[in-house]
């Protein structure tokens, strides 16, 4: 199962027929520089981690998204002409990209993007057409019908929700070109609001499930953190304290985006889909505009106080006293790798001390990674994979909630407890466990 | 059969295997390796807590060879019958991806420069006369000087712990006055010393040793090596031999080369892939690739390549030239031929101190790698003329964390009971407050020591069976009593209670039923003379010049050090000289 985010209804914006009239005609680009600069454009914009399943073909779709109404799947976007897009012409792929219409008019689910994509150049889309057309193989491979049962199957009230929610390419295009205070934030800009998408999960969601901002010119709202996604909840990347990036260098942000790692945490969830797809084959100028962009981003929580370490909890297990509540179970299964102190071994091993997805008011990815394990994949400039173990079937739900009560209050993370109940209710959201979830790295 | 080609097979997912793989690879070739047992994951083996399941590791033996599909016959003299090795005990050869250097403990030495030419330094110190009769003392044909770098580089890709000596000559640290000099210093520092290796640090800087901490490939901090992986620190849980490392810190080729590895599409590794034979062209002098069985279909598959590389357990490197016809089986009565010859092992002998009863020696605290050590008895660190032996012994306490089950087995020790209250409360005292020093010595070759085929037994596959000779010699048994005998005044110092010196004996005959160490050497050795040696100073055999043996098969003497580290950088400096010379010019690289 893959992250969703999707709603009914939309209205066909008039503003495809603009976008028509700004394609790009003639380029000076080789096809190869073009081939090259798509697949760029591509990995910046995420594409294989929903269009490519584990072990399958590149781009022939197929992962299915789970929703309370019924499952839907990745559409095949190889350019194959029959199951895939190899019939769309430039002007269809870009309406497809930027406005979410489909060939035939249809609306796309959500789930896609587009009120992202928007903001893609007319270059970006141009050289990633091109990559698509000449530098993916074609797949004759249909995708699986889609599950949802009518009347929610219907696809017109989309137009709706697209209308009222979806920016028109016009008037994204004016927010990328806003004023930012150096072409490096402006670059950063682009690639995190457009082809990166990272509001998709990181930003709260409306009623109709919209993202309740796309882009950092409206307020503080903007990747100030998402509801859960497959159980896990995305962090604010604003410099909120706590709940943020406040903590994390520039350094730290870049050396994340490409490994997955950092001295403060390690990528789990969909975020290592995102890495391991994407931000890892950025450059290191991309990478760093990025970090500098997300590192501008004023916080949405701006009275939080700062995280200070406190050593009480390290002293106590250090001098023999493991008499707080799920100290004795921390001390059994997690000291070895995250320490006593809290401050783990990173980047082979995250520290929980300070660490925001432990501080966060939902505890729910820290249950998750109790209880499922968490596996960071092999990155190619950090080719090691590591897998914290599953405790689920080891530990009762008592334990976890003890345990996680235990890292969330510990250290000055000072977070609320957890109690059973919550774990329990957890259990059913949460992720498979690790070994169970193949392929299993290998180192 | 299915044919397939590729540039390089290698035989074997070990150390030397991943080794050669990872530099072949980075040389352009197209890879395969070869590996007879299934992959092996961290995630998998070292799933926490069950991988430190001690039932299901060291005494089920997880992760070592499965003896019923292939082991050796073993016999003490020539004039015996050798019967089939049938269970684990006095060696683990490993099985599967990361092989024994998955499952080792990782004591990660360099060499005593002065055994690597052994007989040279015997003879002009001792002379000529002094070689007992029978033993086949050689050199390896390769300097210290020439292996640095390649230990320096084995070190950084394996993340070792350690204090240095003396850095390009000069006195960088506290290290071992016997180790040779450093171009670097250890990638990590020295591994902690646990409480027992610190009384005897102290105790035997008393007594006039110099004392040092040993070199591990425990990672004593979170560390990333030059391909990139990265470990985790060491807390030393003592689960390291017979373990997959839980927590990333023991060097394995699984951790420290294969995840860069796997990423390069050069690079292939077919598992469940028993090589039977090293295919030969008509006339016997050069490789066409290999044979071998496909565990999963039972069907042959023969794999063409330009290069191979025997990369296997020692014994099963050995194994392999002889069923290929890859140069000349040792004749030990006609003192002819190559392979097979000058087997060796090393000699172990433990000893143990009780110490006072408010000292903690806590003995399931540990690291495989970690202990201290002296060298003072070790190589040709001291005066043999009066003694008349060749080699030596270091002497350490390694307290390698002693698991509830091993400890039981092992019994409280001395003259306790063996049974009752006397025995409970002996096996309390032992584990609580008693602690171990090793004398880990080596062992010289001889004339009547060595492999071959065995004439009666055949594995699964229908191949006749690896045949050991093998019984300890009055040189070695006496080495190992001398320094022993050096080992009581350290007792003495720290304060024992009571101690017992364990030694090998007069006519003391090799048991294969105990476990002594795993480090067997030599059977296919380097060497300048094709008379006396299977390869070349290059590990290249004499014979089928597209053929490099790697591993300890290639020592003509079983060193007192622990041999992983050596092995690795021999791997290094045959990879570098495959890569900046044989690829240029395929051929001998030696003339013979």
């Amino acid at each position: 199962m893959k992250h969703c985010t999707f709603s009914f209804t939309t209205a066909l914006g008039a503003a495809a027929l603009l976008v028509l009239a700004h394609m790009p005609q003639a380029r000076a680009d080789s096809a190869e520089d073009l081939v090259a600069k798509g697949r760029y454009v591509a990995e910046a914009s995420d594409c294989s981690a929903c269009h490519t399943i584990k072990g399958g073909r590149p781009f022939a779709g197929r992962m299915e998204f789970k929703l309370p109404i019924g499952s839907i799947y990745s559409s095949n976007i190889s350019p194959d002409p029959a199951h895939g897009i190899g019939a769309y012409s430039e002007a269809e792929f870009a309406r497809a990209v930027r406005e979410g219409v489909r060939r035939d008019g249809a609306s796309l689910y959500p789930a896609m993007p587009f009120p992202s994509y928007a903001r893609m150049s007319d270059s970006d889309i141009h050289a990633l057409y091109v990559y698509f057309m000449k530098g993916v193989q074609p797949v004759a491979q249909a995708a699986p019908a889609n599950g949802i049962p009518w009347p929610m199957s219907m696809r017109w009230p989309m137009m709706f929700w697209r209308a009222v929610f979806a920016p028109s390419v016009a008037s994204a295009q004016k927010d990328v070109n806003r004023t930012f205070p150096t072409p490096a934030i402006a670059r950063g800009a682009y690639l995190v609001e457009g082809p990166g998408h990272c509001g998709a999960c990181h930003s709260p969601r409306g009623i109709a499930l919209q993202e309740k901002a796309l882009s950092a010119s409206t307020g503080t709202v903007f990747l100030s953190g998402g509801a859960p996604i497959d159980g896990f909840v995305p962090t604010s990347l604003r410099q909120d304290q706590r709940s943020g990036l406040a903590a994390w260098s520039e350094d730290d942000i870049v050396a994340f985006l490409s490994t997955g790692r950092n001295q403060k945490g390690e990528a789990f969830g969909g975020m290592t889909d995102a890495v391991y797809h994407g931000t890892q084959h950025l450059s290191p100028e991309d990478l760093r505009a990025m970090a500098q962009y997300l590192r501008s981003l004023q916080p949405n929580s701006p009275n939080a106080p700062a995280w200070h370490y406190d050593s009480a909890a390290a002293a106590a297990l250090q001098h023999g006293d493991a008499s707080a509540r799920g100290a004795k179970v921390y001390v059994d299964h997690c000291a070895a790798c995250h320490r006593t102190d809290g401050h783990g071994y990173a980047p082979a091993f995250p520290p929980l001390a300070g660490n925001p997805v432990v501080m966060s008011d939902q505890p729910d990815s820290l249950v998750h990674i109790v209880q499922s394990g968490a596996t960071l994949p092999g990155m190619s400039k950090a080719p090691s994979a590591f897998v914290m173990p599953s405790y689920s079937q080891m530990l009762s739900a008592q334990q976890i909630a003890d345990v996680v009560t235990f890292i969330r209050g510990a250290w000055g993370n000072n977070a609320s407890p957890v109690d059973a109940a919550t774990v329990t209710s957890l259990q059913k959201s949460a992720p498979p466990r690790v070994l169970e979830e193949k392929p299993v790295p290998l180192n | 059969m299915t044919t397939k080609k590729t540039d390089a097979i290698v035989i074997g997912a070990g150390w030397a295997g991943s080794i050669l793989a990872k530099e072949l690879t980075e040389a352009g070739l197209s890879v395969t390796i070869l590996e007879r047992g299934e992959d092996r994951a961290t995630a998998v083996e070292g799933d926490y807590p069950t991988s430190i399941d001690e039932l299901r590791g060291a005494i089920r033996h997880r992760l070592f060879q499965n003896l019923s599909q292939s082991t050796v016959t073993i016999r003490n003299t020539i004039d015996q019958t050798a019967v089939p090795y049938r269970r684990l005990a006095a060696f683990l050869p490993g099985e599967g991806v990361g092989g024994a250097g998955l499952h080792w403990s990782g004591v990660h030495f360099r060499v005593a420069p002065d055994d690597l030419a052994l007989r040279t330094n015997v003879v002009a110190r001792y002379g000529k006369s002094f070689i007992p009769e029978g033993m086949n003392l050689q050199d390896y044909d390769v300097t210290y000087e020439e292996l640095e770098p390649f230990f320096d580089k084995a070190e950084k890709v394996f993340g070792t712990s350690g204090e240095p000596y003396t850095i390009k000559g000069k006195v960088a640290g506290t290290g071992n006055p016997f180790a040779p000099d450093r171009s670097d210093a250890f990638p990590l520092p020295a591994m902690r010393d646990v409480y027992s290796a610190s009384l005897f640090k102290k105790a035997a800087a008393n007594v006039g040793y110099h004392p040092y901490s040993l070199p591990a490939a425990n990672a004593s901090a979170q560390y990333t090596n030059p391909y990139g992986v990265q470990m985790g620190p060491c807390n030393f849980c003592g689960y390291c031999s017979g373990y997959d490392c839980y927590m990333y810190s023991k060097a394995s080729p699984n951790v420290n080369i294969l995840p860069a590895l796997r990423q390069d599409p050069k690079f292939t590794l077919i598992t469940k892939a028993h090589v039977l034979k090293v295919d030969l062209d008509s006339d016997g002098k050069k490789a066409t690739g290999v044979t071998y069985l496909d565990l999963r279909t039972n069907q042959q598959v023969q794999l063409q390549a330009d290069l191979v590389i025997i990369s296997a357990f020692q014994f099963h490197n050995v194994h392999l030239m002889l069923l290929s016809g890859i140069g000349e089986p040792y004749d030990p009565v006609k003192n002819t031929g190559t392979i097979g010859r000058n087997f060796v092992y090393q000699t172990i002998t433990t000893s143990r101190a009780w110490l006072p009863s408010k000292q903690y020696t806590n003995l399931f605290v540990g690291a495989g790698g970690a202990g201290v050590a002296i060298d003072d008895f070790n190589s040709m660190n001291f005066d043999h003329g009066p003694l008349g032996f060749v080699g030596g012994s270091p002497v350490w306490v390694n307290q390698a964390g002693v698991k509830p089950i091993a400890a039981a087995i092992g019994g409280p020790g001395g003259k306790a009971p063996t049974w009752g209250e006397g025995y409970k409360d002996a096996m309390v005292e032992t584990y609580r407050h008693s602690l171990t020093i090793d004398a880990h010595g080596s062992n010289m070759a001889y004339r009547d020591i060595y492999l071959d085929l065995d004439p009666t037994y055949k594995n699964a596959y229908g191949q006749p069976l690896l045949r050991m000779t093998f019984t300890w010699k009055d040189n070695d048994i006496r080495m190992n009593q001398y320094v022993v005998s050096k080992i009581e005044p350290i007792m003495k110092e720290m304060g024992a209670t009571r101690y017992a010196l364990g030694q090998l004996h007069a006519n003391d005959v090799f048991d294969t039923r105990r476990y002594q160490t795993t480090h067997l050497g030599g059977g296919a050795v380097m060497g300048a003379d094709p008379k006396t040696s299977a390869i070349n100073r290059y590990l290249q055999s004499w014979d089928v010049s597209n053929v490099f043996v790697i591993g300890a098969s290639a020592f003509p003497q079983g060193m007192g050090y622990n041999p992983t580290g050596m092995v690795a950088a021999l791997a290094y400096w045959a990879a570098y000289h495959i890569r900046t010379t044989y690829l240029k010019n395929p051929g001998p690289m030696v003339q013979a």
